[in-house]
C-alpha cells in the first residue's frame, strides 16, 4: 500500500513553522517513513507546476503556514485546498495572521512608503522602487499584488484543522501527526490542542491580581515565584490557549499569546482586553487612565497574533473607497 | 441613512437592567422626545459588557454604541460598574488604534429616575456621532483576492 502524500507549505511566514517540524527531531524520521512527501518549497525542489499537475485530493495533507497577504500565498493556498483532501493551518500565521498579520495596522500605500522611502536605514535618493512589472533581456517579470489586508487561510479557503502556535511546539506538532496517522481526527474545523488557558500550565502562584502600574520587560526583574501579572509584567496566559507548556512566563517573560483565542472565543484580543482590565487597582477613570499610560500600544498587545482573525480584521481606512480604486493599479 | 438621503446613524445600546433600561422606560412612559437611532439591548449590568458586543455592533454595521449604567457607588451588584470603567478605558485606547473615534463609544450612567437625563444622552451622543458621518466598517476590508470564487468563507 503506499504511503499517505504529505505537502508543506509557507506563504506569508519568518520559516520558524518550517523549523519547528524540522524540532521534532528523530522523530521527523517517523513522518518520513509514514509519509510519501510530494511538497516542500522550504526543504525540497519542487515546483507550483507540479502541484498544478496533480489529481485534485491527491496529496492527503497540507500543513500550511503563514498568512495570506499577495496574490501568490492566495494562489497556493486555492490550489492546495484543491489538490489536498485534509487541509491544515499550521502555525499562529495560518491561524489567526501573526506578525505579518499586524500589518493591518497600516495600509498598502503607508508600508511602501515606509519601506522603500521613509525608514531611517533607508538609503534611496534615486527612488527606486519595486514595479509590477519589470522587463529585462530574458523577459518580463511579475512582482505578485501586494494586499491592503492581511488574511487569515480561513478567510480565503475552508480549513479543516488548526494547530496553534508561534510556532507550534514540538509536543502540538506531535499530537497533530499522531492523529492524523492513527486517523483519530476531532472533528473538521477544530483547533488541535487543550482547551484550557495558559495559567493552567503555568506554575507560579496566583494570588489576588490587583496592580498599579505595568511595566515594560526591560524596566524589572520579575522574581520566580509569583505570577508575573501580578508583578506588572504584560502576561497574556490569562485569555490565551495552551499548549506549549507555559514556556515564556516559565522564564520570566510574560505570555505574547501565540497560542490564540481559548475554545469558544470569538475575538481574542476583547478576552485579554477584559481580562488585563480585570487586575487594575483603579476605580475612577483618572486612576484607571494614569495605569494605562503605562500600557503603551494595548491594541498592539491583545492583536498581536490575531488581528486578522479579529472582529474589526484591521485598522479603519481613511477614504476607503479611493484606496480601494488605487489599489488596483501597480505601486 | 433614512429616507430622505440625510444620514442618520444606528447606535446599539447596551443599557442595565437596575438602572439606565429604567431611565429608558421612564423616558419612555413620560413621552420624553430623543431621536430614535438607539437599538437598546438590556444587559444584567455594564459589569457584563463583554468587548466583544461592542466590536460585533461595529464590525455588523453600527455607527456607535452607547453604554449605560448605574452611577458609581449605586451598583446592583456593588462594583459591576466599577469594573466598567476599567474595561470601557481600555476598550477605548484599542479602538483609538483601530481609527475610531471616541464619540462612537460612549460610556454614561443614568439611574432609574433619570428619564431626562437619559433622553438628553441619547440626544447628544447622536449628534456627535452624526457629525463624524456612517462608520461602515466593511468598506474597510475589500476582497482583494483574484481567485476568491466567492466571498470569504468566514
Amino acid at each position: 500500500m503506499s504511503k499517505p502524500k504529505l505537502a508543506l507549505y509557507w506563504a506569508s511566514s519568518c520559516g520558524g513553522c518550517e523549523i519547528a517540524v524540522l524540532s521534532l527531531h528523530e522523530k521527523i524520521l517517523d513522518v518520513a517513513a509514514a509519509f510519501d512527501i510530494v511538497f516542500w518549497p522550504c526543504v525540497m525542489d519542487f515546483k507550483y507546476a507540479d502541484v498544478e499537475a496533480m489529481e485534485d485530493g491527491e496529496i492527503d495533507v497540507c500543513l500550511f503556514n503563514g498568512a495570506i497577504r499577495n496574490d501568490e500565498n492566495a494562489h497556493l493556498a486555492h490550489l492546495l485546498r484543491k489538490k489536498s483532501k485534509v487541509l491544515v493551518a499550521f502555525g499562529a500565521c495560518a491561524f489567526g495572521g501573526s506578525m505579518p498579520g499586524l500589518a493591518n495596522f497600516a495600509d498598502r500605500e503607508q508600508i511602501f512608503d515606509f519601506v522603500y522611502k521613509e525608514s531611517p536605514s533607508t538609503v534611496n535618493p534615486d527612488g527606486v522602487v519595486p514595479q509590477k512589472i519589470s522587463n529585462v533581456d530574458e523577459g518580463e517579470l511579475t512582482l505578485p499584488t501586494f494586499w491592503n489586508t492581511v488574511k487569515t487561510l480561513a478567510q480565503v479557503v475552508p480549513v479543516d484543522y488548526y494547530l496553534p502556535g508561534c510556532p507550534p511546539e514540538a509536543s502540538s506538532i506531535e499530537i497533530a501527526v499522531n492523529a492524523i496517522v492513527t486517523g483519530q481526527l476531532p472533528p473538521p474545523g477544530s483547533v488541535i490542542g487543550p482547551e484550557v488557558t495558559v495559567c493552567d500550565e503555568c506554575s507560579r502562584t496566583k494570588s489576588e491580581k490587583k496592580i498599579k502600574r505595568f511595566y515594560r520587560p526591560q524596566e524589572i526583574i520579575p522574581n520566580d515565584e509569583e505570577c508575573l501579572l501580578e508583578q506588572g509584567l504584560f502576561c497574556a496566559g490569562i485569555a490565551t490557549r495552551a499548549g506549549c507548556g507555559a514556556l515564556c512566563p516559565s522564564v520570566g517573560m510574560g505570555c505574547r499569546g501565540c497560542y490564540g483565542p481559548n475554545e469558544g472565543v470569538i475575538d481574542h484580543g476583547a478576552k485579554l482586553l477584559t481580562g488585563i482590565a480585570s487586575v487594575l487597582d483603579a476605580n475612577t477613570p483618572e486612576e484607571v487612565d494614569a495605569i494605562l499610560d503605562t500600557l503603551p500600544d494595548p491594541a498592539g498587545y491583545f492583536y498581536r497574533f490575531h488581528l486578522p482573525d479579529s472582529l474589526l480584521r484591521r485598522k479603519a481606512r481613511k477614504n476607503g473607497q479611493k484606496l480601494i480604486e488605487s489599489a488596483a493599479e501597480p505601486a | 441613512m433614512s429616507d430622505n438621503g440625510t444620514f442618520k446613524p444606528v447606535i446599539v445600546g447596551f443599557l442595565c437592567n437596575w438602572c439606565s433600561y429604567r431611565a429608558a422606560d421612564l423616558a419612555g412612559t413620560s413621552r420624553m422626545g430623543y431621536p430614535s437611532t438607539l437599538r437598546d439591548i438590556r444587559i444584567m449590568c455594564t459589569g457584563r459588557l463583554d468587548p466583544t458586543f461592542v466590536l460585533r455592533a461595529l464590525q455588523k454595521g453600527a455607527d456607535g454604541v452607547l453604554i449605560m449604567g448605574c452611577h458609581p457607588g449605586q451598583c446592583h451588584y456593588q462594583e459591576g460598574n466599577y469594573k466598567a470603567i476599567r474595561r470601557f478605558a481600555l476598550l477605548r485606547r484599542t479602538l483609538r488604534q483601530m481609527g475610531i473615534e471616541d464619540e462612537r463609544v460612549q460610556l454614561h450612567w443614568a439611574s432609574a429616575a433619570e428619564g431626562v437625563r437619559f433622553a438628553e444622552t441619547v440626544a447628544r451622543v447622536t449628534k456627535e456621532i452624526t457629525a463624524l458621518g456612517p462608520l461602515d466598517w466593511t468598506h474597510n476590508i475589500p476582497n482583494e483576492d483574484p481567485y476568491a470564487e466567492e466571498e470569504a468563507h468566514v
